[in-house]
């Protein structure tokens, strides 16, 4: 099980590097084996930051991302790869994701010589046949050929493909679809939401609500690098609560339902451009500060449904006194 | 234009530029075979290229008379008798053995002074593009002092302290300092491609980091990798008859950029010996513009938005 | 009748032949009609799009015509359709960020624009500003640079100044693709309020996207492969489409409400054609579930019902 305890990056920004910028502030949350968690967010979010964290792509300033409990950042050199043994990520641009001039099955020849240079090559082909075949990709069809043969969704698979060979315990895919066609899309995606089945634990970052809610159990939707809401997909979307998760369900163009009418239902008017007093200090801000007492933390409004919302929590304290 | 039909339109359309076509069997090197081939640019600086090699290797050994032999009779015009084709200097050496045994010379500078500032540049290229932070810092500071440094003073202060110098002084010389633009090139196109995701996905493999260099970011720059080795090649060429015909050349052996010299100064020109310093000088010229047409046409070869066929 | 277009052929020159992008398109757009155009990557949409306003070195003109408001238009010619740029058909371009002059203040790009275009900066000033407040930009805006301002606002800003001389067809390919959704949604809201102002006539909106297609189209026009699918009106095409295309293509969007766990939705196996040597017959016909032997032949662009075009035999009812 992978846990993210209020995990923070700064960058360095400035002339000198005097100023920071919060890319990511106290996101909590976790993905269990056998369930796909969607992360939500637009550009700007942070999304893409959180999934390189995880990934060990770039360091975490603070917080603790534990995996089965064990604290990641303290894994270095040699016990990197075993890491990798068990979280693997796939990226948006299916075409940059292969080294355009070797053929598009050397990402399997990587994986074999480092995680089993001994296996014979026979017990290789068959693994690789059926890791093939668990994407619905023909082994005729993709082996041997350059990745400009090849069509994004048929790169993407293989990629999938490739997390497959080793005995995934996380799988970050990070925007894997955007630059998919639309009849491809859902192929893809379905491979998402059947790899639950293996006991594999998806994270799916995407800044398209539709197809979160399509294959995900759990929403966490960021904002400027902070979560806002989070919870079970459809209490999340069921009854969005705060201002910034109403105003992306009123923007999502739906296929049946006019953004008007979309409003009319969600029946409480949407507060200006979904901004937070709070919220809207950052992501640019000084020095990186301590965490206060006083700051919002995820309020449970619900069994399963967080909203990080600053009045809610001072209500509720109220209330409660 | 005005009233032009379509038909009429079509057939004075201007050149067309071609999106990528994949050759038939998708491989690089049948690709790169296939449209080398049909370059003019690279087909031409190849031959004549060849044509000066052979020289070079062959012609001592044709000729294998001791270039500065003074064995001849003086200032002889060429003629075709074997043993006279370049005729003979004011000092009655054969010019044809100097020309081929000064051509031997600068294919030797060429291809190990060259080489060296190839490997050089590339090395602090990759490390500098790759890992970025204080160790670019480092190494651009080194680069920068490299470039600025006066290369032919600090070559004359050498000189004062080194009586006997051999063509392998000059070319470790030469390497050692005409690297630093090869750097910063390489370093320009590392930085773009280590921001690529084929790039991550080698990390989440369990490659190092000079895997990872080596094996996908040299690779993917290797077309560009070896058009910067031949301007390199052509360049210290170039550098070395220069400094030789300023008479800071090694103090032994033949080399084109000493015949020139030893031309100017017993005033061949005045004299009329022109069978002394042209061909020396063409032969600079050949090698060294049949090198950058070469780079130009590999370019286009490796570059499919270039080519105008 | 404002654009009236009959068989349309472009292609594209290579090495290895031509492709044939745009194979064949025949249809109108009338006053006052946000048309969309809709398909997958390599469907000839943009094609289409691009041959209305300019060709490029690659694209060749081979036959038809294009009629807007009674003038045909020289597409082949790029001089001649100098008149036509900007004035009367007009786009707005996909990557919004970069298509203002870095080095120009905003009001001076447009004022150098409208000038080479022999009209008066000075008189066309007023309904400029009129225009920039119903965008809801302030009007400094235009002595800035376009560095200062935000993605959105940027778009907003070519929107304006893409219409800025009315043109009677407007153009926008794939502007909603790259921006997130409250922006997605801004623009295409804009979009139809240019048409209920009066700004232009009538719209050619291009995009991947049927959803938003949905938000702000009349009606929607589904390419596939170089050819036409289906035309009809929006909820025509969403609701009961004809051409299985469509209708596969409509069925495989998720969207917010429908869940994996309760509805399955798949998608179309298979790959487009290659237009380099399509196929004959119907270029749909080898990952169509409906196939028979009649499609063999290339069927028609017809109109099944009243305002509704389908290029299918078993749309036209030919099951025979």
């Amino acid at each position: 099980m992978l846990s993210l305890n209020k995990v923070s990056k700064v960058y360095k920004t400035g002339t000198f590097g005097g100023k920071d910028l919060l890319a990511v502030r106290d996101v909590s949350f976790d993905v269990n084996g056998g369930e796909v968690v969607s992360l939500i967010g637009e550009s700007g979010s942070g999304k893409t930051t959180v999934g390189r964290m995880i990934l060990k792509l770039i360091e975490v300033s603070r917080g603790t991302i534990t995996l089965d409990g064990e604290d990641i950042s303290l894994i270095h050199g040699g016990d990197v790869k075993s890491y990798y043994r068990q979280v693997q990520g796939v990226f948006q641009d299916p075409f940059s994701s292969y080294n355009p001039i070797f053929k598009a099955d050397r990402i399997f020849a990587m994986i074999r010589s480092a995680y089993f240079p001994e296996m014979p090559a026979s017990e290789w082909a068959d693994k690789l046949e059926a890791a093939l075949r668990g994407v619905t990709l023909d082994p005729g069809q993709v082996l041997n050929k350059y990745p400009h043969q090849l069509s994004g969704g048929q790169l993407q698979r293989l990629l999938v493909a490739r997390a497959l060979l080793l005995d995934l315990k996380i799988l970050v895919a990070d925007e894997i679809i955007s630059m998919l066609d639309a009849s491809t899309r859902i192929d893809v995606l379905n491979l998402l939401a059947d790899l639950r089945t293996r006991g594999m634990g998806v994270l799916f970052i995407t800044h398209d609500l539709s197809l979160g809610n399509y294959i995900s159990k759990k929403t966490v939707i960021l904002r400027r690098g902070v979560i806002v809401e989070m919870g079970d997909t459809d209490k999340v979307f069921g009854h969005p609560t705060h201002p910034y998760t109403r105003l992306l369900v009123s923007s999502v163009p739906q296929l049946h339902k006019k953004w008007a009418e979309i409003e009319a239902e969600l029946s409480a008017p949407i507060a200006g451009k979904g901004g937070c007093p709070f919220h809207d200090a950052y992501p640019l801000a000084g020095r990186l500060p301590e965490p206060k007492a006083d700051e919002p933390t995820l309020v449970q409004i619900e069994d399963d449904h967080f909203v990080g919302c600053f009045e809610l929590e001072s209500e509720k304290a109220q209330q409660v006194a | 234009m005005s009233g032009a039909s379509p038909s009429e339109a079509r057939e004075s359309a201007g050149p067309i530029i071609v999106p990528q076509v994949a050759a038939p069997e998708g491989k690089p090197r049948g690709e790169f075979l296939f449209f080398a081939l049909r370059s003019k640019k690279f087909m031409l600086s190849v031959a004549i290229l060849g044509v000066l090699a052979c020289i070079a290797v062959f012609g001592p050994i044709v000729d294998s008379t001791d270039p500065v032999a003074q064995n001849g009779l003086p200032m002889l015009q060429p003629t075709l008798d074997p043993g006279n084709w370049f005729g003979t200097t004011y000092f009655g050496e054969d010019v044809f053995a100097q020309f081929a045994n000064g051509l031997r010379a600068s294919f030797f500078i060429g291809f190990f002074g060259g080489g060296l500032a190839a490997l050089i540049g590339m090395t602090v290229g990759f490390i500098a593009g790759y890992r970025g932070g204080w160790v670019d810092e480092a190494l651009n500071m080194i680069t920068n002092v490299f470039l600025v440094i006066p290369t032919l003073a600090v070559l004359l202060v050498i000189t004062s302290y080194l009586q006997a110098r051999g063509v392998m002084f000059e070319a470790v010389f030469i390497g050692a300092t005409s690297w630093p633009w090869a750097a910063r090139a390489i370093r320009a196109q590392t930085f773009s491609l280590r921001s690529r995701e084929f790039i991550d996905l080698a990390k989440l493999s369990g490659r190092g980091s000079r895997q990872i260099i080596v094996s996908e970011i040299a690779s993917n720059m290797s077309s560009y990798l070896l058009l910067t080795f031949i301007l390199l090649f052509g360049g210290a060429i170039l550098i070395a008859a220069s400094l030789d015909f300023i008479g800071l050349g090694p103090t032994g052996g033949m080399s084109l950029g000493l015949m020139m010299y030893n031309a100017v100064t017993w005033a061949a020109l005045q004299l009329g010996i022109w069978w002394w310093f042209i061909p020396p000088g063409v032969g600079i010229m050949a090698t060294v513009g049949a090198l950058y047409v070469m780079n130009v046409g590999l370019d286009e070869i490796f570059n499919p938005k270039l080519r105008t066929m | 009748m404002s654009l009236q277009v009959t068989d349309l052929r472009v292609y594209y020159r290579t090495l290895a032949g031509d492709v044939k992008a745009l194979d064949g398109a025949t249809f109108s757009i009338a006053d006052k009609e946000i048309m969309g155009l809709a398909g997958e990557s390599g469907c000839g949409k943009s094609t289409l799009g691009n041959s209305l306003i300019r060709l490029d070195g690659r694209m060749k003109y081979v036959s038809g015509s294009v009629n807007l408001d009674g003038n045909d238009l020289p597409i082949w010619d790029s001089d001649e359709m100098v008149h036509y740029r900007y004035m009367e058909v007009s786009v707005v371009p996909q990557y919004a960020m970069s298509a203002m002059n870095p080095t120009r203040k905003i009001g001076k790009m447009i004022s150098e624009l409208v000038e080479s275009r022999g009209v008066s900066y000075k008189e066309i000033k007023p309904e400029l500003q009129r225009r920039i407040d119903l965008v809801g930009l302030q009007r400094d805006v235009m002595d800035r640079y376009p560095i200062e301002l935000s993605g959105g606002m940027k778009q907003r800003m070519v929107m304006v100044i893409s219409t800025l001389m009315d043109p009677s067809l407007l153009i926008t390919d794939e502007i909603t693709s790259a921006l997130d959704v409250s922006t997605q949604r801004a623009v295409a809201e804009t979009l139809v309020s240019f048409r209920d102002h009066g700004f232009v006539k009538s719209m050619m909106v291009i995009t991947h996207d049927m959803s938003i297609l949905y938000q702000i189209a009349d009606s929607i026009l589904v390419m596939y492969a170089g050819k036409l699918a289906e035309k009809a009106t929006t909820e025509v095409i969403i609701g009961k489409p004809l051409h299985p295309y469509t209708r596969m293509l409509v069925s495989s969007l998720p969207e917010v409400g429908v869940r994996y766990a309760d509805k399955r939705l798949t998608g179309i196996p298979g790959g487009p054609p290659s237009l380099l040597h399509p196929p004959t017959g119907c270029r749909f016909r080898a990952r169509c579930p409906l196939a028979f032997a009649k499609c063999e032949e290339e069927p028609p662009f017809v109109e099944v019902e009243p305002g509704h075009w389908a290029a299918c035999w078993k749309a036209t009812g030919s099951d025979a």
